[in-house]
């Protein structure tokens, strides 16, 4: 199609292309668009160049740059890290008492410790340290460990029967499953339990004697429970599996055991004092 | 190469034919004749012609001079004026803080909370623009607005350089010799050094001014006063220097809808076509007899900045800065003829005069008088919440989670994070107490371990102070599961309360 012509409706050429008696106009790109193109043809080859690029069967091409986004990442990292130290290094050299009085510590212990509360604590004891069935309260004023500053940072360092060796432990004795009380026994203690948390009169019996011979030891004779042991507070209306008669006989029968993780080593020191002190905040702390 | 093939339908050819002489089969043959060649293509938009305003001398001139002095002297001042605020206040009288953050406008101090004062301002401006639209026309186009008042200046720097208006377009006419290309460069330079002018100027309002400008010459200033200095300098170069009439014929929106605020009462730049028809080129002492008292020397249109002829009528790109009845008064006289042919008059007194009655303005219209009521309206409102509002302002934020805690007592507890802006430049110590809920009881975090019924708290000057306020209630206070409660907030030096509810959650029944 050699034909040159002009069409003389647009005073354009053809293309010299022609179906039935339709003529293709010949319009070129402009010629800043295809230079745009070939501009980026040639950034993507030097892309390639530079740059991570092609997948191979065991690996991809690593570009002369020597660029990784994980390195990157681990120097961001890292320069967070380096901002941080200041406070990081004053939170190391401080006890948790020293930040809690440092207004500017506080602050700083305060922001960190939401944030690890949120990432490592929130699963379990809910955000807010609402807490759930089984898992503590952390905002209500009863600590079975105890809820001074130096205790709930001893309890989140060491965690709560787990396999440190410096972990807080104690277990209640299973009084139904291993025979040591009668159920008749066992039914008399749980109403003793509920009469002195306020819920209803004692339905005679022995329960007293009973929570006597039995539980003082660890939960105290008054019922207040002892911190050193973990033994909870039975005067209270809080209840860490329940509060009805037939959940405290259960926990009498085969009681149930939490367990935390210890996080010595998992965070470092100052973010267990930020989350010390951000859990002593919410609330509780004694 | 990738060429892209535009197909479109031309002649109709026979199926196998490939000549490329068109076949006159009727039909085709007369699309053929008249089909236009690409000489004929009609371009799609007028290019821009270059208007050359020629200078004028006269009382609407004068005015004009008047409103840009003040204007630009307004403008320029402003952020050297100082007002004392007290010690670590700025005492910039207009200052816009972006750090801050917050506005200074001499003794009034805007919060960002309280940015809807801008929108009153925005309100109030443009109620008084169509108050003086519907009194004076097109006032603020012709006199004040900043795209009037700098090309004026503007074109004032460039007839200076260049001359006046056949200089101009001598100069711009001949070829590029040595003389125009100094006069180009002049104004160019001049034009740029005025739009410095009025870059620097515009960050001065967000800066204390000689901090800034010794930071800006001695190079220390942030890359943000450098770059939006360069950005009005630009802008103001571009559109003072290059746009100019552009701005307001295809740029603006106000043009569009001014007409709306018009009546036959405004004052508008009109040419009294009953007395100037039929035009037509006059000599001295020449009788006027059968004749309009137009001579047709096209002053009035060599004189408009956007180079309008309003012997055509009203007209959009008409701004109302009233030259043309300067240029026009400025001839009338040497005829012998009375001035105001091209008149600053209503439409109603012109037809008046049109039929030999007497003229006269009426301020108060129902349209006018509206304006007026809105505008004291807007201002009263103003007015009234800048004088009593509230220097104190308080935030509280209930916890979600938990929304209650039973404690070992069997109280119930409630967490809430409590903030106070102290808007006041001193320390103020605040008692906070609740009501509404029988022996509640407030501790705070750092504050008060112990719960007692009130709690004091003391605020930074200038500063929001933030807490975690805990109430403590009885079981039986809160029989509800959202029990309401208020916080009271008492300035236990001026006495000042602020109340303000929210909700205590409980276990309900």
């Amino acid at each position: 199609m050699a034909d040159k012509y002009v069409d003389p409706l647009t005073g354009t050429e053809t293309t010299g292309h022609e179906w039935d008696g339709i003529r293709e106009l010949n319009n070129p790109l402009p010629k800043w668009w295809l230079y745009v193109f070939y501009a980026t043809i040639l950034f993507s080859i030097v892309w390639f160049i530079l740059f991570p690029a092609w997948p191979s069967l065991s690996g991809y091409t690593q570009g002369v740059l020597g660029y990784s986004s994980r390195e990157r990442l681990n120097a961001e990292l890292e320069e967070v890290r380096q901002s941080r130290s200041f406070w990081m290094d004053r939170f190391e050299q401080s006890s948790v008492e020293d930040i809690a009085k440092d207004p500017e510590l506080l602050n700083f212990a305060m922001a960190g410790g939401r944030v690890i509360f949120g990432d490592n604590c929130a699963p379990c004891h809910g955000s807010g340290g609402a807490g759930a069935p089984g898992y503590p309260i952390l905002a209500d004023d009863e600590w079975m460990w105890g809820g001074s500053l130096d205790a709930i940072h001893q309890t989140i360092t060491y965690g709560v029967r787990n396999e440190h060796a410096d972990t807080r432990y104690s277990e209640m004795p299973a009084f139904g499953a291993d025979e040591i009380l009668e159920p008749a026994q066992i039914d008399a203690v749980a109403d003793y339990v509920l009469s002195i948390s306020g819920q209803g009169e004692a339905a005679g019996g022995d329960g007293e004697t009973v929570f006597a011979e039995n539980c003082v030891a660890c939960h105290g004779e008054d019922a207040r429970g002892i911190p050193e042991m973990g033994a909870p507070n039975l005067t209270d209306g809080i209840w860490l599996y329940g509060g009805t008669k037939d959940e405290i006989v259960a926990q009498v029968v085969k009681p149930k055991h939490g367990v935390m993780p210890y996080w010595i080593g998992r965070l470092s020191d100052a973010e267990i004092k930020q989350a010390a002190i951000y859990v002593h905040s919410l609330g509780g702390g004694e | 190469m990738t060429p892209a093939h535009t197909a479109v339908a031309g002649e109709f050819h026979g199926k196998k034919s490939t000549t490329a002489t068109p076949v006159a089969n009727g039909r085709r043959t007369g699309v053929q004749q008249e089909a236009p060649t690409p000489a004929d293509k009609q371009p799609m938009y007028a290019d821009r012609v270059k208007i050359y305003p020629r200078r004028i001398q006269g009382t609407f001139r004068r005015v004009k001079w008047a409103a840009l002095w003040v204007l630009l002297g307004l403008y320029y001042i402003g952020p050297w004026l100082r007002w004392d605020r007290g010690p670590g206040a700025p005492d910039q009288a207009l200052l816009i803080d972006m750090a801050g953050p917050r506005a200074y406008f001499f003794g009034i101090e805007i919060w960002p909370q309280e940015v809807y004062y801008l929108t009153g301002l925005l309100i109030f401006g443009a109620i008084g623009l169509f108050l003086a639209t519907a009194w004076f026309g097109r006032v603020w186009c012709g006199f004040t607005c900043p795209q009037t008042v700098w090309t004026d200046l503007f074109m004032w720097v460039e007839r200076k350089i260049e001359g006046d208006r056949n200089a101009r377009m001598r100069l711009d006419k001949g070829p590029m010799t040595g003389d125009k290309a100094v006069k180009k460069a002049a104004t160019h330079v001049a034009w740029l050094l005025i739009a410095f002018a009025t870059g620097g100027a515009w960050i001065l309002y967000f800066g204390d001014a000689p901090t800034l400008v010794r930071e800006f010459f001695t190079g220390q200033a942030s890359l943000s006063v450098y770059g939006f200095t360069a950005l009005f300098t630009g802008t103001t170069y571009l559109l003072a220097g290059w746009a100019r009439e552009q701005v307001c014929i295809y740029m603006c929106p106000w043009p569009r809808f001014q007409a709306a605020m018009f009546d036959e009462h405004s004052l508008i730049v009109t040419y009294e076509e009953w007395r100037g028809e039929p035009r037509g080129g006059a000599r001295k002492d020449q009788s006027f007899e059968d004749r309009g008292h137009c001579v047709d020397c096209g002053m009035c249109w060599q004189v408009c900045p956007t180079g309008v002829d309003i012997r055509k009528g009203q007209q959009m790109a008409c701004i109302g800065c009233a030259l043309c009845v300067d240029a026009c008064n400025s001839v009338m006289p040497k005829f012998g003829l009375p001035p105001n042919l091209i008149t600053y008059d209503s439409i109603s007194n012109q037809a008046a005069r049109a039929r030999g009655e007497p003229t006269r303005y009426r301020f108060f219209r129902p349209r006018t008088i509206a304006y007026m009521v809105l505008l004291a309206a807007v201002a009263a409102v103003m007015a009234f919440s800048l004088a009593t509002r509230t220097r104190l302002e308080v935030n509280i934020l209930h916890d979600r989670s938990p929304l209650f805690v039973q404690l070992s007592g069997g109280g119930i507890r409630n967490g809430y994070t409590f903030k106070i802006l102290n808007m006041a430049r001193e320390e103020k110590t605040y008692a906070l107490t609740t009501a509404g809920i029988p022996n509640a009881e407030l501790t705070v975090i750092g504050v008060q371990n112990d719960p007692a019924p009130n709690v004091e708290l003391e605020v930074r000057p200038d500063d929001i102070g933030s807490f975690r306020v805990f109430v403590t209630a009885p079981r039986e206070s809160v029989p509800a599961a959202a029990n309401d409660i208020e916080f009271v907030l008492t300035d236990t030096y001026t006495g000042e309360t602020a109340t303000n509810a929210t909700v205590f959650s409980a276990p309900g029944r």
